[in-house]
């Protein structure tokens, strides 16, 4: 068995000892930290980047925030707005409401008035218009001319009768 | 000829570059080939595939990147924070014996770690190293660690010797494991490869589908025992920092 051959032991030793010292030189000067560097330079970026990522978001969340703000805001505004159209107009519509009921009550009261004028002046010429009557009724019936005065006495007694 | 065709011609050691220093024999040998190959081959995986350093790897890269977190994950677990000052031994164990393995698994090539003497001496060296660390960190302290804590005094007497037993031992089984896995393997593939020839075009192709899946057998076992050398040695490693069972 080759590998039991004792003569072939010190080469074998000398050069494992030689590459086995080169070979830990090389990764521990040269490879390893490049490769680590690399590492970490990625986890660096990548962690920037996480953090860079967290702040947009921050900042988005803090804009939506912002924009609800002001709608909640323009919302409120618009509110105010209606009620106060609201209540200007109601405030209008009784304005003019009271004054159509004072032209109204004017109006009426100016008619109540001309319809009792017109009454009036009605039934005093009721009383003209019955003595006429009587009078050519009478002065028809027997030919006699009887003064105005009679005729509005006996009208006006009449009258007094049948009231 | 008979000995060239033997399952165990391609454990020879041939001197390529006879050399002699002070009547010790240094000769470059196929061995010595292969390790310069392997430590030439890690270095440049890690510094070309890493040449871009890209902050989004590409296959190569990617594989460099796999590499170094495989080990430091390794380490991170089963020896914690304080285990990455010997990031470097432990990866450049890993990739040694890793890249060892996998140049051994190229037809016609030598594998280094088939060599109870190279695997010893790796073993060795991972066991000094943690025996040192050890003793620096933890003076007479270290001491405690034969003496299972617990234990009726009685049973100390048979069990503090079979600790130190188990510690000593430690290098051993863990070369012996790499080598005989090695061993068995490619001289279980030269077997086979024999059949192939004795068995001829008739019943060649029996011997020669075991090869096929053998093959993918031992590029498993080429990578796990390298996994199990480096994963064994930070275990040692944690022992040596933390001192307990």
């Amino acid at each position: 068995m080759p590998q039991l051959n004792i003569a072939d032991f010190p080469p074998q030793l000398i050069w494992l000892a030689i590459t086995f010292v080169v070979l830990y030189f090389l990764m521990a000067k040269v490879a390893v930290p490049g490769i680590s560097d690399v590492l970490e330079n990625r986890q660096n970026r990548i962690t920037s980047d996480l953090e860079e990522a967290k702040r947009l978001s921050e900042e988005a969340e803090k804009a939506r925030a912002d924009y609800e703000e002001a709608l909640a805001e323009a919302r409120s505004q618009a509110h105010g707005i209606v009620s106060e159209l609201k209540a200007q107009v109601a405030k209008e519509q009784e304005t003019s409401k009271a004054e159509l009921d004072a032209a109204l009550a004017k109006k009426t009261k100016a008619a109540e008035t001309s319809i009792r004028e017109a009454k009036e002046t009605a039934l005093s010429h009721v009383r003209e218009i019955a003595a006429d009557t009587a009078k050519s009724a009478v002065a028809k019936l027997v030919a006699l001319d009887i003064s105005d005065k009679d005729v509005d006495a006996a009208v006006a007694a009449s009258m007094k009768g049948e009231a | 000829m008979a000995s060239d065709h033997s399952p165990l011609a391609q454990f020879e050691i041939k001197r390529l570059v006879p050399m002699e220093i002070g009547g010790l024999d240094v000769s470059f040998t196929n061995s010595s080939l292969f390790m310069v190959i392997a430590i030439a081959a890690i270095t440049l995986f890690l510094t070309w595939s890493m040449r871009s350093r890209s902050l989004v790897p590409g296959r190569m890269q990617s594989m460099a990147e796999l590499s170094y977190e495989f080990i430091a994950n390794m380490i991170k677990d089963n020896v914690g924070s304080e285990g990455r000052k010997y990031f470097p031994f432990i990866f450049s164990i890993f990739m040694f014996v890793l890249f060892c393995n996998l140049l051994g698994m190229i037809p016609y090539s030598f594998t280094v770690t088939s060599h109870i003497i190279v695997t010893f001496a790796l073993a060795a060296l991972v066991f000094l190293v943690v025996t040192i660390v050890a003793i620096v960190r933890h003076g007479f302290k270290f001491l405690g660690f034969f003496i299972p804590s617990g234990v009726p005094a009685i049973l100390l007497v048979l069990l503090v010797p079979i600790e130190i037993i188990s510690y000593f031992v430690r290098p051993v089984s863990l070369s012996v494991r790499l080598f005989a896995n090695m061993l068995a393997g490619h001289t279980l593939m030269k077997v086979f490869g024999g059949f192939v020839i004795a068995l001829g075009i008739f019943l060649g192709w029996l011997p020669l589908a075991f090869i096929v899946a053998l093959t993918g057998l031992e590029f498993l076992v080429a990578f796990l025992q390298a996994y199990v050398f480096a994963i064994l040695s930070c275990l040692y490693l944690n022992d040596a920092l933390h001192l307990h069972h």
